[in-house]
């Protein structure tokens, strides 16, 4: 079972409290963009075995979205943090990197 | 004005718990910066308390205020009170960006008196409702099996739940079902 803590409201949430929201730190491609770039946004999705940064939305409470940093294949989760946000904080990154090593970075 | 009616009639349940639907409740949510003074001041004056730190319900007599989100109050009060209290708070509000809605109507309420409230809690709930994780007067939005609602114990052997008044009467089902005498999980000691 998921328990991802919301950064607004300090709860420890259980999955099923939680409405998920994909893949986080998605932008979007603008009217100039071709239509690789556009079908890149709205269609194509990373699906990575291993740290992945997804959006999540506290249904079941306060409301508000947020961003979690998570393993796909142990259910770590390496922190959550504001979805004000267009790339995750350094203090993500520094979990991340303290726990997996080998890991090639947010791109 | 009609008379305000409780979804349930002040419906109650008698199991190892008692479920007692509460009489009418004054609620409005109030929307805007938590941190502006002029908002912390006009809750002090509509509430009676202070707007409570995150995660936490204030009650003071029959008013209180409740964290609901990091740009949500909800503020409990005597139903009468509420046109008056729309006003006021109108009033002390005016020209700052807010928010405030009388939800008395759209909403249901409970009351759990018994010491094995947290396990009829427990067997509905995700949340943490274990002593250590769930103290007196901490507010838990959370979800009852399939809907959401919130609740706060004010001691050990009473606790309030809030729903959406379309849900009530799974709410009360669900709490009554929960409290049946018999089927006391006895998870924690209190």
């Amino acid at each position: 079972m998921l328990t991802l803590t919301c950064p607004c409201c300090n709860i420890a949430c259980d999955e099923t409290e939680l409405h998920p929201g994909g893949q986080a730190h998605v932008s979007r491609a603008g009217p100039d963009s071709g239509d690789d770039a556009f079908e890149q946004y709205l269609f194509l999705r990373k699906n990575p075995r291993g740290v992945h940064f997804e959006r999540w939305r506290h249904a079941m409470g306060c409301g508000k979205w947020f961003h979690a940093a998570r393993c796909t294949v142990t259910l770590e989760v390496f922190g959550t943090y504001s979805a004000q946000t267009l790339e995750p904080p350094q203090d993500i990154l520094d979990a991340i990197a303290a726990r997996r090593p080998d890991w090639q970075g947010f791109a | 004005m009609s008379d305000p009616v409780t979804p349930l009639n002040g419906a109650s349940f008698q199991g190892f718990v008692t479920v007692t639907e509460t009489a009418p409740q004054g609620m409005i949510t109030l929307r805007g910066d938590l941190a502006a003074a002029a908002l912390r001041d006009a809750v002090l004056a509509v509430a009676g308390a202070d707007l409570p730190d995150m995660g936490r319900i204030v009650i003071n007599g029959s008013r209180g205020c409740a964290w609901m989100s990091p740009d949500e109050a909800l503020l409990l009060l005597p139903r009468a009170d509420v046109p008056d209290a729309l006003a006021q708070l109108a009033t002390a509000l005016e020209g700052s960006h807010h928010l405030a809605v009388d939800v008395s109507d759209a909403r249901a309420m409970f009351r759990l008196e018994g010491a094995g409230l947290r396990d009829v809690l427990a067997k509905l709930t995700p949340a943490d409702v274990s002593p250590a994780g769930l103290a007196p007067f901490t507010l838990r939005r959370s979800r009852l099996a399939q809907v959401a609602a919130a609740f706060w114990l004010t001691d050990q052997q009473a606790a309030h739940v809030i729903c959406f008044r379309s849900v009530a009467q799974y709410v009360f089902d669900l709490l009554s079902t929960s409290a049946r005498k018999g089927s006391e999980p006895e998870l924690f000691d209190s």
